[in-house]
């Protein structure tokens, strides 16, 4: 078998080192295990230590290696190499970058804390376990499945004009994750919390979310669920 | 270079699973608590686990927490501490339950209860019939666990040290721990924690072998540093081969999908399982059902044009039940088996999985050496949980779901123990030191200056094609024999190991110079104490030592019912008794027997 070649360009960016960042043009011959782009990667790697991007798992479920890929944001690790000669690589888009691959994600897991990413009951604790139906459960799917990759909310148009102010669609996933959830007794706090301009109001439906999430799930829904909320009480 | 200096009540090394729920208890008790984690905490390798945690809660079966001791002390081929296994087994219900009421997404009976599943090993009635005792989130647990307890801890305000990499423990010249050194990888400032408690909740090191299921980030970083700060490491030779890693990728197909009906077949199709554990099939323990996929693929009885794998089939399974309870697996046999598991079989090996050994503890969490005579002798200020201590519920030979729970557990009770430690007035913020960063420095000041040395990815893998070799599923006198001469040499390698980049910004070259550190350790310390051990129990099977009359399975109970002790210096060995005692005078200790299943 003929070695595949793989043609990088590569966003490249040391502030120890560099006045700018730049776009690098690299190709790595692949091995048959190569599968997957963050393989690539990591071989890539092996042959030049100062590339830096972030990874663990490896297989979809730690959020670590989200990056954009030939214009699109996803995961490396669920990237097929099939067919995916020519790579542009970029950092996510919309955050500091701290470094090649790597950007600064305080801005979104500061979105995310301003849900209240926990579950609320100030009921007594039970002996055993809170019950919840197979249905109420159900609610839950597509929701506690994000991986806090920041796939979404750096695609989308809303959050990189007002990340400071604009919960994104990662963020209101959760929220509604804990709506949704029987348990949950703050559905009241949780709507006040998203009663602003900005915070929920800002997603105007471009969907870009759905589109890029690598696990499938679907925020643009989980946000019009709670804007329906949002109306219901105002009536 | 200079070094800022930080002081906390507590410092907890590591944000996975048994960190967040070690958190949970300093947080709020109001100790000033630095949690480190060289990765943001929903990515540890928690994160990854997918069939779920063992509590006898009887949501589905008849269960209790007797037969719970009982499966795991047998699974652990009675290497595991009885007394650590009882207090794990009993806590089961209040740490799952208490996960609940954090708000972890549970999988419902009909009548709204936890959702349980079958697991390997886990049975009712003494070994007789599978019971349902895996508390499940579809085939997402570890993750759905995870982020329970992140989310618990935001609650808590608990102060994290995100990205931050711990290096070097530091003690003081009687040996009590005082804390840690650290690299702000953003940065690549070099800090002193320094604390009156220190909790490592580092995981493991699966990244020793070539073929892991394991994230990259498992380079057993606290297991490295205990080991060099001179803390004896226990029970290293016990690595556990999940059997169903996906052929070729590694990434873990959770036993589950055996729990929910899944079968395993060789090359002619054939359920092997029923020849190799007539009563719990494919439910048989880990090491039982990974040997016997090795047994069927060395003789020829393998699948594929070079017959070295089997097939995992769920195709008998209806569609929605696989949709429901195994999305997960469906994505990942899809991702990197190619196969959509509804309609085809996925090809799966054996494939390394976890460390049953650690840096010993006792149930309490505190880290335990011998010191005057005592084998177990607390370490004034040190604590740990989790897969990098060994307390050990383990033993030769971990039971699925109990390694969750173990997390859960430990976490917890390591938690509780510094609480109470310091609430009593028993922790000190002892004098550090003058030289208490010199080991990192100099680490990092090797590492910045050599020259002509070869790369850390080369050495880091002839580390793993070496131990893969060497010190696999089935072990050889000879082969590991050549293997603790070969990982010598890479120890020896590693120590002139070249990195390029250069740079104080978010340096992943030096980040792995580091962890290979720490990746040596932990292979040293599972080739030698692997070699010594003349018998085979759990998951550790000598040619040498067969299934025989008097040795039944291989085990030598008369001179091998002994815990490994492993020294970094010198590559020295000790040993010390297995608690065969249970914790409290009213349970009946699990009496030795051959293991069948």
């Amino acid at each position: 078998m003929s070695k595949r070649t793989v043609n990088f360009k590569i966003y490249r960016y040391d502030p120890d080192r560099d006045e700018k960042p730049y776009m690098q043009d690299i190709s790595i011959d692949l091995e048959p295990s190569d599968k997957k782009l963050l393989d690539a990667l990591v071989r890539l790697k092996s042959k030049d230590d100062s590339l830096s991007f972030r990874r663990s798992c490896r297989e979809g479920v730690c959020g670590s290696d989200a990056m954009n890929i030939n214009g699109k944001n996803g995961l490396a690790c669920l990237t097929s190499l099939d067919g995916l000669d020519n790579v542009v690589l970029r950092p996510l888009p919309g955050l500091p970058v701290i470094r090649d691959l790597v950007v600064d994600m305080t801005q979104f897991f500061k979105q995310y804390h301003s849900i209240k990413p926990y579950l609320v009951n100030n009921e007594p604790a039970p002996e055993r376990e809170r019950l919840q139906s197979p249905e109420e459960r159900e609610e839950l799917n597509g929701l506690y499945e994000c991986i806090l990759c920041a796939c979404c909310s750096t695609s989308c148009p809303s959050f990189w004009w007002n990340p400071d102010k604009f919960v994104g669609p990662a963020g209101l996933l959760a929220a509604y994750r804990f709506i949704a959830d029987t348990r949950d007794q703050a559905t009241t706090e949780r709507l006040d919390n998203l009663e602003d301009p900005y915070r929920l109001f800002r997603c105007h439906s471009i969907m870009n979310c759905v589109d890029v999430c690598p696990k499938g799930l679907n925020p643009t829904r989980a946000i019009g669920k709670i804007k329906d909320m949002m109306v219901a009480r105002a009536v | 270079m200079s070094v800022v200096k930080r002081t906390f009540d507590a410092v907890i090394v590591g944000a996975g699973g048994a960190g967040l729920r070690a958190a949970l208890q300093l947080s709020e008790a109001g100790m000033k608590t630095a949690v480190l984690t060289k990765v943001f905490p929903t990515r540890s390798h928690t994160v990854a686990a997918q069939g779920g945690v063992a509590a006898s809660l009887g949501n589905s079966t008849e269960d209790n927490w007797h037969w719970h001791m009982y499966d795991t002390v047998k699974g652990s081929d009675w290497l595991g501490d009885q007394d650590a296994i009882e207090f794990m087994c009993r806590k089961a219900n209040e740490v799952v339950v208490e996960l609940e009421h954090y708000g972890m997404p549970f999988d419902r009976t009909d009548n709204g209860k936890i959702y349980q599943r079958p697991f390997g090993g886990h049975s009712q009635n003494y070994g007789q019939t599978p019971v349902s005792r895996s508390c499940a989130a579809a085939d997402r647990t570890g993750h759905a666990m995870l982020h329970a307890l992140y989310q618990r801890n935001v609650r808590a305000n608990t102060q994290f040290f995100v990205e931050w990499m711990a290096l070097d423990l530091i003690r003081d010249s009687e040996g009590n721990v005082l804390g840690v050194t650290a690299l702000e990888m953003e940065t690549g400032e070099i800090c002193i924690f320094h604390c009156k408690a220190t909790i490592f909740a580092t995981g493991g090191a699966g990244r020793i072998y070539h073929s892991s299921t394991n994230a990259f980030i498992n380079t057993g970083d606290g297991v490295g540093m205990a080991a060099r700060a001179g803390i004896p490491l226990e029970d290293m030779e016990f690595w556990q081969f999940h059997p169903t890693g996906v052929a070729g990728a590694g990434v873990l197909i959770t036993e589950g999908v055996r729990g929910e009906g899944g079968i395993l077949r060789n090359g002619s199709g054939e359920r092997f399982m029923e020849r190799y554990a007539p009563n719990l099939k494919d439910l048989a323990s880990r090491d039982v059902v990974s040997r016997a996929m090795t047994t069927e693929i060395n003789e020829g009885r393998g699948c594929g044009p070079d017959k070295d794998y089997v097939l995992l089939d769920i195709t008998h399974l209806a569609p929605e039940t696989i949709m429901k309870r195994l999305p997960g697996i469906h994505e990942i046999a899809m991702q990197f088996a190619g196969v959509d598991p509804i309609k085809e079989p996925i090809p799966v090996v054996p494939t390394c999985h976890y460390q049953m050994g650690g840096i010993p503890t006792n149930y309490k969490g505190q880290v335990v050496v011998p010191k005057d005579g005592n084998p177990n002798a607390p370490v004034a200020g040190f604590y740990a949980a989790g897969e990098c201590a060994c307390a050990s519920v383990h033993g030769a030979n971990r039971l699925g779901t109990n390694s969750l729970l173990d997390l859960l557990v430990f976490g917890k009770s390591a938690g509780e123990t510094v609480v109470e430690d310091f609430n009593s007035g028993n922790l000190s913020l002892r004098p550090l030191p003058s030289d208490a960063a010199d080991v990192s420095l100099a680490r990092l000041a090797r590492l910045e200056s050599q020259t002509g040395g070869e790369s850390v990815f080369d050495v880091g893998l002839e580390m793993r094609r070496t131990m893969q070799k060497h010190a696999g599923v089935f072990r050889f006198d000879a082969l590991l024999k050549e293997g603790v001469a070969r990982i010598k040499e890479v120890a020896e390698r590693a120590k002139t190991t070249e990195i390029k980049d250069k740079s104080k910004v978010w340096n992943t070259a030096r980040i792995e110079a580091l962890e290979l550190d720490n990746l040596i350790e932990v292979a040293r310390a599972t080739i030698v104490s692997a070699e010594a051990r003349k018998e085979s129990r759990g998951a550790h099977v000598r040619d040498d030592a067969p299934d025989t009359a008097e040795f039944p399975n291989g085990r030598n109970d008369a001179e091998w019912l002994k815990h490994t002790l492993w020294y970094s210096e010198g590559d020295r060995l000790d040993y010390k008794p297995v608690n065969l005692k249970p914790m409290n005078e009213d349970t009946k200790p699990i009496g030795l027997a051959k293991r069948t299943y």
